[in-house]
């Protein structure tokens, strides 16, 4: 099957181009060619802010229900990650370390927390939707920046996590973790939008009473998005928590969460290379304009957070439907010029294309799409 | 109203082809068009909003393969009429039947799984969706695909998808709207946008089609265009087509019995000559 071993030869030099960019950030560097550990840090947070980015816009962007909720998430799977990693993980580390060696019972480990804290979000997301998704747009917007208030307030009040002190914690994420969930969240996030499920999903958006019409349950597909959602969600909090080595509940106000949909509203709702590139953007904006010159003995740089602010505004004003609308960008193009996915929006029609050829063209696109949304990764 | 003709049902099985047939393998546990028994039966059907009786009582009985027009006057209560028996209301009392079954409390995805499909009134396409996607959507009853299917990309996925496809691209092309597939759908003009809305509701394979107003907004040639449309169609799908209209010259074309409503209430029931005649109808509608 060649589409296989293509999406397998895909995955592994994915895998490859990740672990070279994680041992160049690493403090040893790759031979001696090290990326400064201030860039660095930057590149994990960008990778993290993708995984919230494009997970919000399954629900948000794909399935138009407007939640302010993606913090609280993110500090479920943050904090019932951590507190298996500090109060069990050692304890298990030496018990399987006997029989599988260090590495990879760390590997295994820290598996199993990053699991917990996907499942225990997924849950949390199945207990907050189903009564909130009943409400529409402002309503469940308030709902769920109220649920992930709700759920920070508990979390400050559980001692065992450190409260109001913070929480400790030890540090077990490399860029490998991050890239590789980054490239996981892409994937499957596309894979279902490119299929029955997202389009279920996207007609909820577009007119829900004639989604139900069509025989889709309304109700429980906007669960389920929420629920997948609420679960990378996790994942981001757990990789957040592990490379933070600090939890605080500050971490996670309702702020966190504009900060993800400001990502997604900037690249464009219902875009995922849209989301990719807003997490890049809003994770690099603010650092990088830091680095502004000094004009005539005034630093611009202090001024960073007005200009940001000036050019979110700016970006919105000339891009209302943000950097990517709803359209995506990926490599498909460079490949089969004369062909175009049949999913693909706004483009003209070829008119008489025979029944029997259109069925293989689809085919077709489909790898190649398959392989764009990888490469939207890749950048 | 005892002299209504048998429905056409031998015209049904004639021509159907594969999309009745894709209808038929959905369900196949439903006796095939051409029983001539009753597909639709409402019981005293009412309902309330507040004060205002909205529909009063109304007994309704549409038979297999027949096409059922559904008229009245201005704010008589088609619409909601249509919102019963797709479940978008509940009724406040009395029952609907589909079949055997009773549907009435039923949500309107459950009842679009029994293959009742409708259009309605102010066309409600996906304007985000292509021509393609939006009755791809609409094949989302019979999806074979699943979630894990999906995300991981199996054979079974492309099998299926590919199928669905196919299917969708030979309805399309039936109504000759497969050369837009890549445009939007609401970027269409306003007569493609009710054919496609026709076409997305077939693609759930329905038994029994509602349209809610197909020709409003429709000129005379467009309207002609139509009342041959809705008769291919219950022809070659083998379908019940149940319509309200406000227009006359296409309910009386087209339609095999006609109930008028008004406030509410069912005012007659019987033949189109009959209908036109009938002074009671023609008092609702010229007023007294």
């Amino acid at each position: 099957m060649p589409s296989f071993v293509k999406r397998i030869a895909g995955a592994a030099a994915l895998l490859v181009l990740i672990c070279v960019l994680s041992a160049a950030m690493s403090e040893e560097g790759l031979f001696g060619f090290g990326v400064p550990p201030y860039t660095a840090r930057i590149a994990m947070f960008a990778g993290i802010n993708i995984i919230l980015a494009v997970s919000l816009n399954l629900i948000t962007g794909f399935t138009g229900q407007f939640s302010i909720g993606h913090a609280g998430f993110m500090a479920i799977g943050a904090y019932t990650s951590a507190y298996l990693t500090v109060y069990h993980g050692p304890a298990w580390e030496r018990a399987l370390s006997g029989s599988i060696g260090e590495t990879a019972a760390h590997v295994v480990v820290f598996g199993a927390a990053l699991l917990v804290g996907a499942v225990c979000a997924a849950v949390a997301g199945l207990i907050v939707g189903i009564p909130s998704l009943r409400l529409r747009g402002d309503y469940l917007a308030i709902v769920t920046l109220g649920f992930a208030e709700i759920i920070r307030i508990i979390i400050l009040n559980v001692d065992a996590v450190g409260g109001a002190t913070g929480f400790t914690v030890p540090a077990n994420v490399s860029f490998v973790w991050v890239g590789v969930f980054a490239v996981i969240t892409v994937v499957v996030v596309r894979n279902i939008v490119r299929s029955d499920v997202g389009r279920a999903l996207v007609s909820i958006r577009e007119d829900e009473l004639a989604s139900e019409a069509m025989g889709i349950n309304t109700t429980r597909y906007k669960v389920l998005a929420f629920v997948i959602s609420s679960a990378f969600a996790g994942i981001a909090g757990v990789l957040f928590g592990h490379f933070n080595r600090f939890l605080a509940t500050a971490d996670f106000q309702f702020i966190r969460s504009f900060e993800i949909i400001i990502m997604i509203v900037l690249g464009g709702m219902g875009s995922i290379t849209g989301a990719i590139i807003g997490a890049i953007v809003i994770t690099i904006l603010p650092e990088g304009l830091r680095q502004l010159p000094a004009v005539g003995g005034f630093n611009l740089a202090d001024l960073r957070l007005v200009i940001y602010s000036a050019l979110l505004i700016i970006i919105m004003l000339t891009r209302p439907q943000g950097l990517f609308g709803t359209r995506e960008f990926g490599l498909s193009w460079l490949r089969r010029p004369q062909k175009q996915p049949a999913g693909d929006k706004g483009v003209g029609g070829d008119n008489g294309v025979p029944i029997t050829q259109d069925s293989e063209s689809v085919a077709a696109d489909d790898e190649a799409g398959s392989d764009a949304g990888k490469g939207g990764d890749r950048r | 109203m005892n002299d209504a003709p048998e429905p056409s049902a031998v015209r049904a099985t004639k021509e159907d082809g594969i999309i009745a047939e894709a209808a038929r393998a959905a369900r196949p546990n439903e006796p095939a068009n051409g029983g001539g028994g009753v597909v639709l039966r409402t019981d005293k059907a009412t309902i309330r909003f507040g004060g205002l009786v909205a529909v009063n009582e109304l007994e309704m009985s549409v038979r297999e393969g027949e096409i059922y027009g559904l008229i009245g006057p201005n704010g008589a209560g088609k619409t909601t009429i249509f919102n019963l028996l797709t479940g978008v209301y509940k009724p406040t009392s009395g029952s609907i039947h589909l079949r055997d079954q009773r549907i009435d409390g039923l949500r309107p995805y459950e009842i679009a799984r029994l293959g009742v499909s409708r259009t309605f009134q102010n066309i409600r396409l996906f304007p985000g969706m292509n021509v393609l996607e939006n009755v791809l959507t609409a094949c989302h009853i019979h999806a074979k695909q699943s979630l894990s299917d999906a995300v991981l990309r199996t054979p079974r996925f492309a099998r299926d998808e590919r199928e669905q496809r196919d299917y969708c691209m030979e309805l399309l092309d039936i109504f000759d709207l497969g050369r837009f597939k890549n445009e939007g759908g609401t970027s269409l003009p306003y007569g493609n946008q009710r054919r496609l809305e026709i076409v997305r509701a077939l693609a759930t394979r329905p038994k029994l089609l509602l349209l809610d107003e197909p020709a409003a907004g429709m000129n005379p040639s467009e309207q002609d265009d139509l009342l041959k449309l809705i008769r291919q169609i219950r022809d070659r799908f083998g379908l019940t087509i149940l319509l309200v209209e406000h227009n006359m010259k296409v309910v009386m074309g087209v339609c095999e019995r006609i109930q008028v409503v008004d406030y509410g209430k069912s005012i007659a029931l019987g033949l189109p000559e009959q209908i036109r005649n009938d002074p009671k109808v023609i008092e609702a509608y010229l007023g007294d």
